[in-house]
């Protein structure tokens, strides 16, 4: 196996790297997948290990695998316009549009295809790390008063200790005349309601 | 557990509050294992070599016919790693190196890996060319040392090479040009610096290469003719001696090149064995002075003895089976060999030298359903008294692996699950009265203790063993794995059918094999050469009527690998798994159509359509035959024929006109055909609807209150060709050479409903048919990406009944007869989105009443499954919807469909190899059974709208008590307040 590091580097466009017109019929693509350290290790052990990360050519036709330092390499592609996938849990990895030229052997443009941008030697970085688990919100005290429990209890305890207050700061002659009108309108009151509660006025 | 609330208000307005707290489409992390499960296997042994590092764990390093490369411990049979190859990289070979690499040998002897033995790191890649096709080898010699590092040699493509073990670097090569020379075997005798590359030249030519393995120098080449001929296969007695057969398979030949000079000995078989009738077969083995050939089903040993005198060693009627030699100590080798009688297995070690002592003979009860032994692999090992200790790997007919040592069957794998052909599902038994369960729910007090850890748990406050307690609890709330029918229909066998023949039930709760089976039917035999498993069909599924009737399933084979071949029927017992009964059916079976009919056993009646077009109906009973006799004219079915690009219809004609009066036999005629042109389109893709997909109503009602009625006919096929050019692979075809063309057809009429052409795409299509709509997945070329597309159809006959005024007057067309023959007035309302990932499979989520939004399941490159919601494929989106329109819930168009992680409902797990989703309706309408087969399998249950008609299994029944217990001491506290207040009021 010839050594990867061969590059060609163009100084025109963003292209470069990564092709030798290999014995035989077609050409090789060599390339390399960088994860980045540090990456996607919050939150969850990371699933996903190099020795798993597979590299794909036109949707499955080959699959490859990674070398420890990252480097991959297909051998006997025909010239045209491929497209290589990286299959690795816990990485987004955007698929790569790569030109193999047959009348100039030795170029190969590589591009993103989510979002175009052009790749001046093909080495393959994650886009973002992918969570594939919720993350539970660490216990505070304000998502229990805010949750729908603790707003009834707030409600419950606004009612029990502020409607007295209220009541009281009322003025008595407004108040007897409500009680009046309650009374007259046969309004029970709590106390009536409840058992026991209700002969007793 | 889930409560069914719909008609328990107070939960319902709980579960309100509950459904806004947790979300429920996605998983935290504590949740994995809950609902859903995954397995892990590998497939079918091919070669299977052992680390003998006397250090480590001991491992078996193994290769399969799925592509995978695996380490096994040999201790529990589990997986240490394993990589999964591309499906056109089939593994020729592998070795250990250096006792510490393994070496792979694919895609035809081209590609040659090193693996890291410890972790499965890929260490280095090497590519191999060479003139010709020819078979390959991989010979790992462990003399072969120069300095630390150690030779490789390949053969392969005519090539030897010699490829160094460190860094893959070729040290030498050397072709094999002659136009017909067919290499046959490469031997490298042990203590020699000396390799021999021998094998036919012509038909009758035999030809011997000595090679100095150091530098690649040819140092001999001599040939030989034999006028009658060889057969190709041969077998290795030693290193310079090989045995072949003559072309007519009745002469042994026994060719021995030592030293370079070929000399041949011809002994007919009739000399050894008298009763020899039939051609024999060579069975391949490499043992030192022995080998094996097979005719009229009695296998014969024979030792050589020198000066190519052979002599026959044993003969038996049982199946056998015959490991390699395994060197044990200085000149000795064993193997082991492997016998049936009757329900046992024989075990037997012998040394390759002495055929009549055995190191070693067991007997080993071996259970029925798995088959005969295919593959023997032997090992050993020092016992404490430094005796020798054999442990053996077996390969059963069903693919499954085991483990012997001692007697004994250490661990087993069922590794039959890697290669599914189908799918199908099966309910439970109800539970009877006598039948009780066990109860696992205890006491209240242990009830309350667990929904209070659960509470911790939610609140963030628990410790990590609280955690594990909890986690725990979870998986052993055993309400899951029961074997009885449950109210929400979560509990289900899957029954599934085996590349091998065998059937399995699968428990939807834990995924533990229920029962398996062996199908006798798929069983190699005289009238059936290779009998080759092909559907599943719900056969009886009893739910009105006979219920006392067990449900059984039907499976279809047949005898061989082409269509035309006869075909085979069994039908299974889905509770116990016994084989009801089989057919052997006298025609084919090149399609089988259930057909919505059953009769008073609910046994649904089956259309199998053979290779002269003939329909037959099954089951045969005179019922049956009167209820398809009522539908006669209402059979309809199509046929695709993909290599011709024909599509077909057809209806029943009359009975059988053939000599043989046979009232279940009909004749059929063809009423359409739809013909594309060759050399502009070919087809590779038909989808249609499931058979059992529930819709809930036909009617759409859209933002401006205006109602669009879906066209739902069953009767609905997607067609997707392409330009002949563009069936290759991605990157073979420019954009301007390539289009591919979606059709809508209509299968009773042939009529085009729909069609569009996507100019610059190519394939492969994935597609899924639902309701009114189409879902297909393919490349374009002009981006250079991945796109879907979705096709929504619909019904604009009934579109004028809106208006009331014609419905008062009766105008409306209501009442007029639908039929498929009367022009339907369609239109059809289609976009397309980018789409990231390259698709594998793509299936839809299907629930009982068909009420729950739906979601598109999509297996990815990756192996994971991604839940897409169908929102996201609605013609209707646009860039900027009206408020309304987003009130309806209409999603902003974007040019690409969104990829959430939290949606992957694979989670962090990769179903390896995937080739197929399942949904199964679970009784609950909120929740689908989601099942993703491949090397792998993963099962779990969805809710594509969120579980609306239940509580959540991690419903906190402790935190609504302690509200409930809560509100009431608030209540009787508020009483007291206000009675003393009234008293007070009162004295006042």
């Amino acid at each position: 196996m010839a050594p990867i590091g061969r590059l060609f580097l163009l100084v025109l466009l963003s292209t470069a790297l990564t092709i030798s017109s290999g014995s035989g019929d077609g050409f090789s693509i060599n390339g390399r997948v960088k994860i980045p350290q540090g990456l996607g290790t919050k939150g969850f052990a990371l699933p996903g290990k190099t020795s798993n990360v597979k590299v794909i050519l036109n949707g499955g036709q080959i699959v490859t695998y990674l070398r420890p330092d990252g480097y991959f390499s297909f051998q006997n592609i025909p010239a045209g316009t491929h497209l290589i996938e990286v299959a690795a849990i816990g990485y987004f990895f955007s698929p790569v549009r790569v030109d193999v030229s047959a009348r100039n052997p030795g170029k190969v443009q590589a591009a993103l295809t989510e979002n175009r941008r052009g790749l001046s030697e093909l080495v393959l970085e994650p886009l973002r790390d992918e969570q594939y688990y919720e993350i539970r919100e660490p216990f505070s005290i304000m998502n229990v008063v805010k949750s729908p429990m603790g707003l009834m209890m707030g409600f419950m305890l606004v009612v029990v200790f502020l409607m007295p207050k209220l009541v009281e700061n009322m003025d008595p002659e407004e108040m007897r005349r409500a009680q009046e009108e309650m009374r007259s309108q046969g309004v029970p009151s709590l106390a009536s309601l409840l058992p026991g509660g209700g002969g007793r006025n | 557990m889930a409560i069914r609330s719909f008609f328990v208000p107070f939960l319902l307005f709980v579960l309100c509050f509950y459904s806004s707290l947790c979300p429920v489409l996605s998983l935290y992390e504590d949740q994995v294992g809950l609902m859903d499960w995954h397995q892990q296997y590998i497939g079918k042994v091919k070669q299977a070599v052992f680390s003998t590092q006397k250090t480590g764990r001991r491992r078996v390093i193994v290769s399969t016919e799925e592509n995978v490369i695996a380490s096994l411990d040999l201790r529990h049979g589990e997986i240490f790693w394993r990589h999964l190859l591309g499906s056109n990289d089939v593994i020729d070979g592998i070795d250990i190196g250096l006792g510490k690499y393994v070496i792979t040998l694919s895609s035809g002897g081209s590609i040659l890996r090193s693996w890291n033995l410890p972790d499965g790191q890929l260490v280095w890649e090497s590519f191999l060319q060479g003139p010709k096709q020819s078979k390959s080898f991989l010979l790992v010699p462990t003399n072969l040392k120069t300095e630390k590092d150690n030779e490789i040699v390949v053969f392969s493509n005519g090539r030897l090479h010699a490829v160094s073990c460190i860094d893959g670097e070729v040290l030498w090569k050397k072709d094999f040009e002659a136009e017909s020379f067919e290499v046959q075997q490469v031997i490298k005798p042990p203590g020699s610096d000396l390799i021999y590359v021998v094998g036919f030249a012509a038909s009758s030519q035999f030809e011997m290469y000595q090679i100095n393995a150091r530098n690649g120098e040819l140092l001999k080449h001599e040939s030989a003719t034999l006028s009658s001929g060889f057969l190709r296969e041969v077998s290795l007695v030693s290193s310079e001696t090989i045995v072949a057969l003559d072309s007519t398979g009745s002469i042994l030949l026994t060719i021995s090149f030592q030293n370079g000079e070929i000399s041949f000995q011809q002994t007919p078989i009739s000399n050894l064995y008298e009763d020899s009738a039939g051609p024999a077969v060579i069975i391949p083995s490499s043992v030192p002075g022995i080998f094996a050939i097979k005719t009229n089903a009695i296998t014969i040993f024979i030792r050589v003895i020198g000066e190519g005198k052979l002599e026959v060693v044993e003969k038996t009627n049982h199946e056998t089976a015959v490991s390699d030699a395994l060197p044990i100590s200085e000149g000795e080798q064993a193997f082991a060999l492997i016998q049936h009688a009757g329900g046992e297995m024989h075990l037997a070690v012998k040394l390759a030298h002495d055929w009549d002592s055995n190191l070693l003979k067991e007997s080993i009860k071996m259970d029925q359903q798995r088959g005969l032994v295919h593959k023997v692999f032997i090992n050993n090992y020092i016992r404490t008294d430094r005796s020798h200790g054999f442990r053996v790997l077996i390969v059963m007919e069903d693919h499954s692996l085991l483990l012997l040592q001692q007697g004994l069957i250490v661990w087993s794998r069922e590794d039959g699950l890697a290669s599914i052909i189908d799918v199908t599902t099966s309910e439970l038994p109800l539970e009877r009265d006598g039948v009780s369960v066990a109860k696992v729910e205890h006491n209240l007090f242990e009830w309350l203790e667990g929904h209070m850890l659960k509470l911790k748990g939610t609140l963030m406050l628990a410790s990590p063993e609280d955690v594990a307690a909890i986690q725990s609890m979870r998986l052993k709330s055993s309400e899951k794995s029961k074997m009885t029918r449950d109210h929400n229909g979560f509990r289900k066998l899957l029954v599934v059918l085996t590349r091998a023949g065998k059937l399995f039930a699968l428990h939807t709760g834990d995924g533990r094999i229920v029962w398996s089976h062996l199908l006798r039917s798929l069983h190699k035999s005289e009238a059936c050469q290779s009998p080759i498993g092909l559907n599943l069909y719900q056969w009886q599924v009893p739910h009105h009527h006979a219920m006392d009737e067990n449900p059984s399933v039907l499976v279809v084979s047949r005898c061989g690998p082409s269509s035309d071949a006869p075909g085979v029927l069994s039908f299974v017992d889905t509770y116990t798994g016994k084989e009801l009964s089989s057919l052997s059916l006298a025609h084919a079976a090149t399609q089988v159509i259930p057909l919505p009919y059953t009769d008073s056993t609910e046994q649904r009646l089956h259309l199998l359509i053979d290779s002269d077009k003939h329909a037959h109906l099954y089951p045969k009973t005179s019922e049956a035959l009167n209820i398809f006799k009522r539908e006669f004219s209402n059979i309809y079915w199509y046929s695709v024929e993909g290599h011709n690009g024909i599509i077909k219809g057809h209806a029943l004609k009359c009975k059988c006109t053939g000599k043989v009066a046979d009232e279940f036999c009909f004749d059929t005629r063809e009423l359409w055909s739809v013909v594309f042109p060759s050399e502009s389109e070919k087809i590779i893709a038909t989808v249609t609807r499931k058979l059992n997909e529930v819709v809930h109503t036909q009617a759409k009602v859209i933002a401006d209150q205006d109602v669009m009625y879906k066209y739902i006919s069953k009767n609905v096929l997607f067609v997707a060709t392409v330009a002949p050019k563009g069936s290759g692979e991605i990157g073979s075809v420019t954009p301007e050479e390539s289009w591919l063309v979606a059709y809508l057809i209509d299968t009773v009429t042939g009529r085009i409903l729909h069609r569009v052409t996507h100019h610059g795409a190519q394939g492969p299509v994935h597609a899924v048919f639902s309701e009114n709509w189409v879902v297909y997945h393919y490349f374009n070329l002009r981006a250079h990406r991945y796109e879907m597309s979705v096709i929504e159809i619909y019904d604009q006959s009934r579109a004028d009944n809106k208006d009331v005024w014609k419905l008062v007057l009766g105008k409306h067309n209501l009442t007029s007869p639908i039929s498929l023959f009367s022009r339907p007035e369609v239109i059809t309302k289609s976009q397309s989105y980018f789409f990231t990932h390259s698709v594998k499979a793509i299936a839809v989520t299907s629930t009982a009443k068909g009420i729950t939004s739906k979601q598109l399941l999509i297996g990815t490159i990756g192996d994971q499954v991604l839940a897409l919601d169908k929102r996201f494929l609605d013609p209707r989106r646009s860039v900027n919807p009206t408020q309304a329109e987003k009130e309806e819930g209409i999603i902003p168009l974007t040019d690409s469909l969104p990829i959430i992680p939290q949606s992957y409902v694979t989670h962090a797990l990769r179903v390896e190899g995937l080739r197929g989703i399942v949904t199964v309706p679970a009784k609950l309408e909120s929740t689908t059974l989601v099942f993703a087969h491949g090397v792998d399998l993963f099962f779990t249950q969805l809710a594509p709208s969120r579980t609306y008609d239940s509580l959540t299994e991690d419903f906190n029944y402790a935190l609504l008590l302690i509200t409930i217990v809560a509100l009431v001491a608030a209540i009787f506290v508020t009483w007291r307040l206000s009675e003393r207040k009234e008293l007070q009021e009162k004295w006042r």
